[in-house]
């Protein structure tokens, strides 16, 4: 009887609902938790500790930073072939991060618990972040320049860190020279080139012509020319300073200032420096290039490329989505086609989406482009410029995809505009077009943007169909520059969700590229999320403005 | 038919006043054999009569009586139907408003219209009272406030918004509301008025405002009123039509009709026997 009243109360129901919800939550939270966590603790500039280890009855030491440690039962332990001393019921082992790959030519290591000796934390370690062969971990010799020793010891230290940051302001200013403006130069001498070509295909390639193009490219050559020597007075300057590093085992390297990005002393520094050096360190991975085969660096063109093909995604689907929406709500005579239409749409929504990737390629990519290739660009031929995937036909494609969702929103929004408010204005003598213009749209608005929430969401997580129309490993240049003209819809772009699939599975260094791929799922959420914030801000400003329809 | 009614007409212009006597002959909207269906169902059967210009007309009777539905006919509302098949005629001051040539929007601006919720836009008071205007291509600041301001004084609403004109309109109680529905209407001075259930769904003090406004307002236009109160229409109209079931059963001076009908089914439906 007691229990009968109890189910006819409601309440195992309520505690139902509030079990789904509460696991619904705790999943959320526990993904971000470990994504946040795996992600964000690689940039903490951890210890580097010294290891006295017995290596087949040999004394060496091994110095690295403790990236993980894992706990194998004996038994098990005993039968994939390890040998374990007495009395121990468990194998520990350790994952050293030593670095130093061009010598060991490997940068990590699991090491045994029970062949440790012992373990320091000497303050005069450093680390080495370099341009080429991953971290490097030792102790610091001298300071050269020219070649010639001139500081050794423990006055080599600020000697090195004064002569960094010289070496990377001028790095920096390499940089900037040839990316800019070399980069700009080779962009004009291109587009001479391709002027040529129009021009003879046009048969125009007259005297006068071949004369001007010659004036123009040789001023062309003489300023690249001064940035050329520029460039090697640069060079020259940067390549003064080296330091000499010694390794665990006594082998001295001897690391150019050039190839430096960092130097710290992890194990001298206190808890604000350590926060200091996270946060730069984390700057640079969402500001920089990555390097090293994407396992090193940061994830810039990533998360540009990320947006802009989600804005430009954006900027497509939401006038085809809202004119089709308007057409099938409220001037198509509802009937069996307009239904039709409706089913068809929404079951567009459920297509695979390689299946718009494959289309967009297939469409887009070779038919659309081809054509629009044979017609508008002749003179670059045989090189594609549309035809080939890129960011334009990446974006369409996505905003193919998107669109079912844009459309059922809008619908539903225009359906959800009062007919009292529509007589309204027709009564005031306003045309069809009128009402739709001036009440129904504005008050349709905040639909149209929920659509554009879903749409943007799920677009920008996509990346099965991205590999077919546009994404790649690694682009050289940004799909926006100070190059006419300025957007280039025709280049390849780089994407965080097709980033984190190749770090994580096509990256020659495992271990290395482990955290990068949750630092930068975690990035890729933060994307989407930013994304949706602003889109959902948008909305809630509407739905304040034309909050008429809750009480209708 | 035709004669009775004028009849009763001339018999009201008696019992008002000298003054009445002259606009009585003339009408504004002349309702000629209409005949409605929606689809398969016949809303309105044969419907004749004449409004005169600047008085109110009420039409009363039961829910379904197809009052509102003749109403809609007068500025052609019931277009938005699909299935609505209108023949018959509307003449508005002589003219056919079912005429081909007829501009339905033109039309429209001719004959405002207020519903019986309040429907202002989601937007400020000033921009639902200018959107009119707007609508007709105005943008002139001056004309537009202008306009707004005796648009909002006509509607008798001035002194309770002229501080908060940028305010959003859905703000506003609902007899404020519907008064701002008024003047929305007004703003583009329509010549004929209709009224659909204006106060149904308003408390008293609100219903006693529009009413006053109603008899300030039929000074300038002519007024079709729909009302299911028979107080009301007796407070508010110079006649009355009474509908049932699609049919015009009574058409005549208020006074006359509500004192002393001609048909059985008008009197026992103002004395409260049915409906």
């Amino acid at each position: 009887m007691m229990i009968k009243e109890w189910f006819k109360s409601g309440s195992p129901w309520v505690w139902l609902n509030a079990a789904a919800v509460s696991t619904c939550i705790i999943l959320v939270v526990g993904l971000l938790l470990l994504v946040a966590v795996r992600g964000l603790g690689h940039f903490w500039p951890a210890d580097i500790i010294e290891y006295s280890y017995t290596e087949d009855g040999k004394q060496t030491f091994i110095v690295g930073e403790l990236i993980d440690t894992s706990i194998m039962p004996a038994k098990m332990a005993k039968e994939s072939g390890y040998t374990l001393k007495d009395n121990t019921d468990t194998l520990v082992q350790h994952l050293i991060k030593t670095g130093n790959r061009d010598i060991s030519g490997m940068d990590f290591r699991w090491i045994q618990q029970q062949n440790i000796q012992s373990e320091r934390h000497p303050d005069e370690m450093i680390a080495i972040e370099r341009r080429e062969w991953g971290n490097f971990y030792g102790r610091l010799v001298s300071v050269k320049e020219n070649g010639k020793v001139i500081a050794t010891g423990e006055k080599a230290w600020p000697v090195v860190q004064q002569r960094i940051e010289q070496a990377l302001e001028i790095f920096e200013e390499i940089e900037y020279l040839q990316k800019k403006e070399i980069g700009a130069i080779n962009h004009k001498l291109e587009r001479l080139r391709l002027k040529q070509k129009s021009l003879e295909l046009k048969g125009k390639w007259t005297d006068e012509a071949i004369k001007e193009q010659a004036q123009q490219k040789a001023e062309l050559d003489k300023e690249y020319k001064g940035y050329e020597e520029q460039l090697a007075v640069l060079y020259k300057q940067i390549r003064r300073d080296s330091l000499v590093a010694k390794e665990s085992t006594g082998t001295e390297l001897e690391i150019p200032l050039e190839s430096v990005v960092h130097v710290i002393r992890p194990n001298s520094m206190n808890v604000f420096t350590k926060i200091m050096q996270y946060f730069i360190k984390f700057g640079e991975f969402v500001s920089e290039d990555p390097r090293e085969a994407n396992t090193e660096g940061g994830i810039f063109p990533a998360i540009f490329g990320t947006v802009m093909m989600v804005m430009l995604m954006a900027v497509i689907v939401t006038p085809f989505g809202v004119i089709a929406a308007v057409y099938l709500r409220e001037y198509a005579k509802q009937g069996f086609t307009t239904r039709l239409i409706r089913i068809a749409v929404n079951n567009l929504a459920g297509v695979p989406s390689i299946v718009y990737g494959v289309f967009g390629l297939g469409f887009f990519v070779y038919i659309l482009g081809g054509n629009i290739d044979e017609l508008f660009f002749p003179e670059s031929a045989p090189a594609p410029v549309f035809g080939t995937p890129g960011l334009l036909w990446a974006s369409l494609t996505l905003a193919l995809l998107t669109l079912p969702v844009v459309i059922v929103s809008t619908e539903e929004g225009l359906s959800r505009v009062p007919k009292s408010i529509r007589e309204g204005s027709l009564a005031l003598g306003a045309t069809k077009v009128e009402t739709l213009w001036r009440t129904v749209l504005p008050m349709a608005s905040p639909a149209m943007m929920t659509g554009l929430i879903l749409a943007v969401a799920r677009a920008a997580g996509e990346v099965a169909p991205l590999m077919l129309v546009g994404v790649v490993k690694l682009a050289p240049t940004l799909p926006l520059d100070g190059n006419f003209p300025f957007l280039h819809l025709d280049r390849k772009f780089m994407h965080l969700g097709f980033h984190i699939y190749d770090v994580g599975f096509q990256s020659p260094n495992v271990e290395a590229a482990r955290p990068l791929v949750y630092a930068t799922s975690l990035l890729l959420v933060m994307v989407i999320i930013g994304l949706n914030m602003f889109a959902i801000s948008i909305r809630n400003n509407l739905r304040e403005k034309f909050r008429a329809l809750e009480g209708m | 038919m035709t004669e009775q009614k004028t009849h009763a007409i001339d018999m009201s212009s008696i019992a008002n006043a000298t003054q009445s006597n002259n606009e009585a002959t003339d009408t504004c909207i002349k309702i000629d054999n209409l005949n409605l269906h929606y689809g398969e169902k016949q809303a309105l059967f044969n419907v004749n009569m004449e409004m005169p210009r600047k008085k109110v007309t009420a039409y009363i009777g039961p829910s379904g009586c197809g009052k509102s539905t003749l109403l809609r006919s007068i500025n052609r509302m019931n277009d938005l139907v699909d299935s609505a098949k209108i023949d018959g005629k509307i003449l508005l001051n002589g003219e056919d408003i079912y005429d081909k040539s007829v501009n339905v929007a033109d039309l429209r601006r001719r004959v405002g219209m207020v519903f019986q919720k309040p429907n202002p836009f989601p937007k400020s008071i000033y921009e639902n009272v200018a959107y009119g205007l707007r609508i007709q291509g105005v943008n002139d600041r001056r004309t537009l406030d202008e306009t707004v301001e005796k648009s909002l004084r006509g509607a008798a609403l001035w002194d309770e918004v002229k501080d908060r004109l940028q305010d959003n309109a859905l703000g506003m109680s609902g007899g404020q509301q519907q008064r701002l529905v008024i003047a929305r209407a007004i703003a583009i001075e329509p010549e004929v008025m209709l009224l659909d259930e204006p106060a149904s769904a308003l408390d008293p003090i609100s219903t006693l405002k529009i009413e006053e406004l109603i008899h300030e307002l039929k000074e300038k236009y002519t007024i079709v009123i729909v009302t299911h109160n028979m107080q009301q229409a007796a407070r508010v109209s110079d006649y009355t039509a009474f509908m049932y079931m699609g049919e015009l059963i009574e058409f005549g001076a208020t006074n006359d009709l509500f004192t002393n009908p001609t048909k059985k089914q008008t009197e026992d439906y103002i004395t409260g026997r049915y409906g």
